[in-house]
């Protein structure tokens, strides 16, 4: 099978960007992440069909390998309309927490919250930015942190 | 004509019935009606079908009559019936404890008029991945059903549900995309997407592609199923949902994760190429999944971490390979599914006894609400693994049948099965220690009502200086029936009693397990049923 490899690239600079963007907290960014993915996909499976070639209505001259293949299209269609649900559903739900929170960023989940605040979290062991990142130090050896003098 | 001809029936009546229901959305008695229906219908056609297969048959259906691997062909076996009919059982438990829960709410046409389309088109779903012979049907299946929950968990639209939501669906729909990739890339591999028709042409390609695919499979399939470490999703968004969502939730969704991973293993990659892989991912999942659980304060959450903890199980079961191995996956799936559903239920049950499903609010259960502790301690010690129940047979079989393979990493992940069971059964024990004996008084934050209603119900106890147990019990038998509806105790207590069924008839169901799981790794029933047409 020959493989078009202008479609491999687009399709792996569409996965990759779209996947950072799923992983932003922004749930903007997440639906155009998502949308990004779901036509990267899209273009991968058209990749699957091989070549092109000719309409795939039957001719009687036509031997069969003339023909492009229909399924990848008949599965891309269903894809598609599977993404557009999907990215419709996401919107309302984007709009909805926007409403409700006036802040279009993903909230922290209130369980977790409450396991950060028992004492089994330790400070020093689980918070997620360490305290001293700095690597500029006063006279006497204390690390010096923007804005402290 | 065959009787199983009918199969397709399975997702066409939920279909037609969600139509049905949405366009009656102004009549929430009418909604009702057409749900219950429909669903007893399918449950009685998948009932047939179970009796159908039960001395182990393939039967494949080619849908409009066109030839595999072209056509589109959906499966009978003895797998997909079993986990059909379990799944519409356990539908219509739940469906019935969510009708008794909106008759007693009164509940009014409105936004929640789209509960009951939803519902039919997730078991739709549901129904359509366990009988789908081909990989984008499939993945159709799973898309109908997730889609369909999606809604189902967000109802209601509140700013928790809609955080949890958010979580789920961006998972999901990460999981269906890699699945997708997975699909693409079997098509320009092998140019077939029909499962017997891969059966028989994947071990023809070379290695590396093939444990590419592999992989890229199980990771879709095994975020869907709950997998450690795809897992940490599940407890976060499950909670949040009404109690009756979250309880089929519970019951099917990872199933159907774990069922394609079955025919997964068994007949697109059947040589076990991954099972060193898959066995130390089950010790993983049991153990960390239930590490959480011992964690957790709130019930609902600590439910959700005990489902992910024990499809570890399932997962260690299919990496054992083997006739008996998959036959105790199979049976344990069973057990899972309604133990799982049952206890969300009473989860639902004591929130709505109690106003709280938080550990650290409740005490004194067992004697104001003694209907609830039976139905809360019966799947509790069979989730925990005591015997006699299914959960300890299932356990039992899976455990045989791995230490029969006598390797290094195997009996490590015995050991690791055993710790979660015994750490599960603390769990559930301290639960049960905590929600239903201590005195309301006692607990973290006392719950007033429960108080007040503790001093009453003792009073009654203690009344005109004798003992008086049975007067106590009495009031607060009073006080349980006002909380709870009849509806609501009753479908939970119907699944309690299938939970019991499935550990009376334990002989007959196992062995019919057993057949399917013959029929299973031998793959040629399945391979001929479609291909020769």
């Amino acid at each position: 099978m020959s493989v078009n490899i202008t479609f491999l690239v687009i399709t792996g600079v569409l996965l990759a960007t779209g996947f950072y963007l799923v992983l932003e907290r922004t749930l903007t960014r997440v639906l155009l992440g998502i949308m990004l993915i779901g036509n990267g996909i899209n273009l991968l499976i058209l990749t699957t069909g091989g070549r092109r070639g000719a309409a795939p209505l039957f001719q009687a001259q036509l031997p069969a390998e003339e023909y492009s293949d229909p399924l990848p299209q008949a599965l891309i269609l269903t894809a598609i309309v599977i993404t557009f649900a999907v990215t419709a559903f996401l919107l309302a739900m984007i709009y909805r927490s926007w409403t409700l929170t006036s802040a279009d960023v993903l909230a922290d989940d209130t369980e977790d919250v409450k396991v950060s605040l028992s004492s089994a979290y330790d400070e020093e062991e689980d918070s997620p930015v360490a305290e001293d990142t700095t690597e500029f130090v006063d006279e006497e050896g204390r690390p010096v942190r923007e804005g402290e003098e | 004509m065959n009787f199983l001809d009918l199969a397709p029936l399975a997702v066409v009546l939920p279909i037609f019935g969600a139509g049905a229901a949405f366009l009656a959305r102004r009549n929430i008695r009418l909604q009702r009606l057409i749900t219950i229906g429909i669903l007893c219908l399918t449950l009685l056609l998948e009932a047939g079908m179970v009796a159908a297969v039960w001395g182990g048959q393939s039967y494949a259906i080619h849908i409009g009559g066109w030839q595999s691997p072209w056509g589109i062909a959906l499966m009978v076996d003895g797998f997909s019936s079993f986990m059909l009919l379990i799944s519409t059982l356990v539908s219509l438990a739940v469906l019935f404890y969510a009708t008794s829960q909106g008759l007693a709410d009164g509940d009014e046409p409105g936004p929640v008029s789209v509960f009951h389309p939803a519902y039919l088109i997730l078991l739709a779903g549901v129904s359509n991945a366990f009988l789908a012979a081909d990989l984008f049907n499939l993945y159709v299946g799973f898309e109908i059903l997730l889609t369909a929950s999606y809604v189902l968990l967000t109802l209601g639209a509140t700013a928790e549900r809609i955080r949890a939501g958010t979580t789920y669906v961006v998972v999901s729909v990460v999981s269906s995309v890699i699945f997708l990739m997975g699909i693409a890339m079997t098509y320009a591999a092998t140019g077939t997407v029909n499962m017997a028709d891969l059966a028989v042409k994947l071990p023809q390609l070379d290695q590396g592609p093939q444990l590419i695919l592999h992989v890229l499979l199980l990771i879709g399939f095994g975020i869907k199923a709950a997998v450690f470490p795809l897992s940490l999703w599940l407890p976060d968004s499950y909670p949040t949902a009404p109690a009756p969502v979250t309880a089929v939730f519970a019951g099917l969704l990872t199933k159907v994760g774990v069922y394609a991973i079955v025919r997964t293993e068994t007949l697109l990659f059947p040589g076990g190429s991954v099972n060193a892989g898959l066995l130390v991912v089950a010790a993983l999942t049991m153990v960390i999944g239930i590490l959480g659980a011992l964690a957790q304060t709130d019930f609902k959450r600590m439910l959700s971490f005990t489902l992910t903890s024990h499809i570890g199980y399932l997962i260690f079961g299919v990496a054992v390979g083997g006739p008996l191995a998959i036959a105790a996956t199979i049976y344990y799936v069973g057990h899972h599914i309604i133990v799982q559903t049952s206890l969300f239920m009473v989860a639902g049950l004591i929130e709505r006894r109690a106003g709280s499903a938080n550990v650290t609010r409740l005490g004194s259960l067992a004697k104001l609400s003694p209907a609830l502790a039976l139905l809360f301690f019966i799947p509790a010690i069979n989730l925990g693994g005591i015997p006699p129940f299914s959960g300890f047979l299932g356990k039992f079989g899976l455990l045989h049948a791995a230490a029969q393979e006598a390797d290094a990493l195997t009996w490590v992940v015995i050991g690791a099965g055993l710790l979660t069971s015994l750490l599960t059964l603390l769990a559930i024990i301290r639960v049960w220690a905590r929600m239903f004996w201590r005195r309301a008084a006692d607990a973290e934050i006392p719950n007033p009502m429960l108080v007040d209603q503790w001093t009453k119900v003792t009073e009654q106890t203690t009344a005109g200086g004798a003992k008086n147990p049975h007067l106590g019990l009495k009031l607060a038998r009073e006080m349980e029936a006002e909380a709870l509806p009849w509806g609501m105790r009753y479908a939970t207590g119907s699944l309690v009693a299938a939970g019991i069924a499935l550990t009376v008839f334990a002989g007959p169901i196992f062995d019919f397990c057993q057949r399917v799981a013959v029929e299973l790794i031998a793959c040629e029933p399945y391979i001929t049923a479609i291909l020769n047409y």
